[in-house]
């Protein structure tokens, strides 16, 4: 067991697990905050996505030692009332389908904004192709990031 | 602002004041079905479908669950509309169980939500709206006839007063349910047909969404399962002490399906399980193997079979054939692999069990825990839980009773979960198939005779030697050939099947269409020209391939690209579509694909446009990555690296295109995923001259 401080979602938090344990079970099961979800276990659906310190990663594969004195965002931190530009688009052109996925769309997609204000289609193939969505929804997701540009573009107004 | 939660039934009922308005739930489930029988229809009854509270809230309670399909919001339009309630007052919940109010079977399969709901949903919201009326003229002393509702407020006719749904909600419950109520003219919809928002957008965007995996209980454990790698063996003898010795581990212990690890995380168990010694006693499957499978099928296939479709005498047109062709196509297993693993959360008690889960069977999950606890049916309670994806992998409900059994071991409440490599070798899946056909054409290059002999498993029950989920597709077929003759082997290799996204329609039409397609490459004649003739008599499926050639431009691809064509009817709907792909250096991009559907009465444009869509990149996945091979009665794949699915850069532009209908409302879940592999596996030939018998295209040279 080891005790990890870091920052979630803007607040101190401190946990005692073993340090090998990933982000992604500290979360869900220490934590309770179930809005990051489990899908592969290996990095390879993106379903886990979250922040570390603003960077998009998945959190299955991160050992919970490795985000000590870090900051770690996940959708629940995103914002206060799902009112991220990412989340306005998402909820105008009703993104989701089964939605399990989209926690993890949207904090890829999050991280793909905060670097590139306007990113081509191109952009967006390479930073998403790592989330997959069983439902299908890559249409709507690559609109819905285009909006999303819009609108941070505009003040986060829609 | 609408909102979709979960709330506690019994206390909300208590309170605040409900209405109460209910008729039958009738599962009609369409013929060629063969589940028909286990879905009688029940006997009127009240307060099934529709609560208000005094609050001006409106509750709807679907019988049906959530897997992105989107009954949530499109079962709701139909119970707000006759209804006549605002949208932004709405909530959902999920049924529970119950026999009595929603029939004997609940669950989520075959495309049937909207199809079997359609009138019973209506009729409810039509008998509510009335009650509700009734309640406000003995409020005003006035007749019935002087009342009309207007958006959650009944108006009284001659003084313009008002009173909201909610303030009548208890005068109105007490009424008796009324009887022949009118529904309104389609003309006077106003949320039938309209794009209206789904209710589980914002939940869905906010992390906030609770799927059957996010269940937390108090004093809960958490816990996995090593199952025996092959299918049908079981645990000969194990040693669980090191297991034991992993930090977080509180208990190992053997249950029917394997062997459990009991912890206070899922990686702990998960972790507890790497470190079991296990010795497995194989059973009889431990040699099985693909290619052994494929060659017992095509073996079965070699030998007449029983019939499931016999018309004019197909072997005399075959021998009197001016041309005759001959093909053989095969189709391996396919996993679900919906996005959310199996998992399932039980509390047991002496006199009770509790199961969160997501389902796409209520009455099943409640049975299978049920048999697993010895207690009656009624002493069990299911949660509903959203379910991150389905297809058809949750209506087998193998979770449950594993997870109950693991619950009685653990001694506290349990949330069983399956990791991704326990999903997908342990899955029931999308049956490995085998087809031989041959085709007599006349001189002028028109088909005669139609001879397919099939061999696949089965999965769905037997009818007189024939499993009409398996051969669906093609006995079916709506194109005119005077003599048509079908039949079926059943292959049984030990590997479990089940029901996967539109079921047997999604081997046999990539088998139809693409034969169809080479018959008519053989005459010479344009494939859309070709199916034209052939479904002189099939107006609607005439009607969606029509539509889909102008819509696609059908025969003017840009340079460099090239178009194929496949149509389908399943599930009451009609849907052709034309891919649109290229061909460099052998490597294959699939541009755009264009879909033309007529699924009857329309109830939300924007959901079905989403279904098409979906069912496109489904079937796309299959068509260019899905196979599940069998090695020593082991499946080979694990996880997304082996068993990959298309990716947001493999996406295609998808067009849809909706014909407008007022006949019965069809499926749309299932629509659009058969078309596609022989949309594309047609375009390559198109492209090409090669002809595509077996999927996936990984690994094909197309060069």
């Amino acid at each position: 067991m080891a005790s990890v401080k870091f920052t979630l979602n803007g607040k101190a938090q401190t946990v005692d697990v073993s340090p090998e344990m990933p982000l992604l079970w500290v979360l869900r099961d220490h934590l309770g905050m179930t809005g990051t979800k489990f899908g592969c276990g290996m990095a390879l659906c993106g379903a886990c996505t979250v922040h570390v310190n603003g960077d998009a990663v998945r959190s299955c594969i991160t050992q919970i030692s490795s985000v000590a004195g870090k900051t770690v965002t996940t959708i629940e931190g995103l914002s206060a009332n799902a009112d991220h530009p990412v989340q306005a688009a998402w909820i105008e052109l009703d993104v989701p389908q089964c939605g399990y996925c989209q926690s993890g769309q949207i904090m890829t997609a999050a991280s793909l904004l905060a670097k590139k204000a306007r990113p081509t289609d191109g952009d967006i193939d390479e930073a998403m192709r790592g989330n997959l969505c069983r439902c299908g929804t890559y249409q709507e997701i690559r609109r819905a990031i285009h909006r999303a540009a819009d609108i941070k573009a505009n003040g986060g107004r829609a | 602002m609408s909102t979709v939660v979960s709330v506690n039934r019994r206390g909300f009922l208590k309170a605040t004041g409900a209405t109460a308005a209910g008729l039958l739930l009738g599962f009609t489930l369409p013929e060629r079905n063969k589940l028909a029988a286990q879905f009688p229809v029940p006997a009127p009854k009240t307060k099934a479908y529709i609560h208000i509270g005094t609050d001006d809230r409106v509750t709807f309670i679907l019988p049906k669950a959530e897997m992105g399909q989107g009954p949530v919001t499109s079962l709701s339009q139909l119970l707000a509309d006759e209804l006549d309630a605002d949208w932004n007052k709405i909530r959902v919940e999920f049924a529970p169980v119950d026999p009595a109010l929603y029939g004997p079977v609940q669950g989520v399969v075959g495309s049937m939500s909207v199809r079997t709901l359609w009138e019973p949903l209506r009729q409810s919201g039509a008998m509510g709206r009335d009650m509700l009326r009734e309640a406000a003229a003995q409020k005003w002393g006035v007749p019935k006839t002087q009342t009309r509702t207007e958006n959650g407020f009944v108006v009284n006719t001659s003084t313009n007063a008002r009173l909201s749904y909610g303030s009548l909600a208890e005068a109105a419950s007490r009424l008796p349910d009324p009887q022949n109520v009118a529904l309104k003219d389609p003309k006077d919809f106003r949320y039938i047909g309209k794009p209206v928002k789904r209710l589980d957008t914002r939940a869905k965007s906010a992390g906030q969404t609770q799927f059957g995996i996010d269940t937390r209980l108090p004093d809960m454990a958490y816990a996995v399962i090593a199952r025996c790698p092959v299918f049908g063996g079981k645990v000969a003898s194990f040693d669980g002490s090191k297991a034991m010795a992993v930090p977080g581990v509180k208990k190992v212990a053997q249950v029917p399906t394997g062997v459990a690890v009991i912890a206070d995380s899922t990686w702990a168990a998960m972790q507890g399980r790497r470190a079991l010694e296990i010795k497995w006693d194989e059973g009889k499957n431990a040699n099985l193997n693909s290619a052994g499978i494929r060659q017992m099928m095509s073996d079965l296939a070699d030998h007449p079979g029983a019939v499931s479709r016999k018309s004019g005498d197909a072997d005399q047109a075959l021998k009197g054939a001016a041309k005759k062709i001959e093909a053989v196509y095969d189709a391996p297993y396919l996993s679900h692999a919906p996005m959310e693993p199996m998992n399932c959360t039980v509390k047991v008690t002496s006199n009770s069990c509790e199961i969160w889960a997501s389902t796409q069977m209520q009455t099943f999950t409640r049975d299978a825990a049920a048999k697993a606890t010895g207690l009656n049916p009624e002493q069990v309670t299911v949660h509903t839980m959203y379910m991150g994806g389905g297809f058809g992998r949750r209506a087998n409900v193998d979770y449950v009773g594993e997870a109950v059994e693991v619950a009685r071991a653990a001694g506290v409440p349990v949330k069983l979960t399956w990791s991704r490599e326990d999903d997908m070798q342990h899955d029931s899946y999308r049956p490995a198939s085998v087809v031989k056909f041959a085709a007599g054409l006349d001189a002028d290059g028109w088909p005669v005779a139609l001879h397919a002999r099939i061999s696949c498993p089965s999965f769905a029950g037997m009818r007189n030697g024939v499993d009409f989920a398996a051969v669906e597709g093609i006995p079916d077929l709506e194109y005119e050939i005077p003599n048509f003759y079908a039949d079926y082997r059943v292959a049984e290799p030990g590997i479990p099947t089940f029901f996967w996204r539109a079921v047997g329609y999604t081997q046999n039409t990539f088998f139809a269409e693409s034969f169809l397609d080479e018959l008519a490459a053989s005459s010479g004649k344009d494939p859309v020209e070709f199916r034209r003739k052939l479904l002189a008599k099939s107006p609607r499926l005439l009607n969606v391939l029509n539509l889909v050639a102008e819509k696609a431009n059908w025969g003017k691809a840009p340079a460099g690209r090239y178009q194929g064509v496949a149509i389908v009817n399943n599930i009451g709907s009609y849907t052709a579509q034309v891919a649109e792909i290229s061909v460099n250096q052998g490597k294959l991009k699939v541009h755009k694909v264009v879909c033309a559907v007529d699924c009857g009465h329309v109830v939300n444009p924007a959901i079905l446009t989403q279904q098409i869509q979906s069912g496109i990149v489904y079937g796309l996945s299959a068509t260019l990555k899905g196979a599940i091979t069998i090695d020593h009665g082991r499946v080979q794949q694990g996880n997304f690296n082996t068993y990959d699915l298309v990716r947001m850069d493999e996406m295609p532009l998808i067009e849809v295109h909706i014909v407008s209908s007022a006949e019965k409302p069809g499926g749309i879940g299932e629509a659009s995923v058969p078309p596609i592999a022989p949309a594309v596996t047609n375009a390559i030939f198109a492209a090409t001259g090669k002809r595509i018998r077996k999927l996936p295209l990984r690994n094909q040279d197309l060069a």
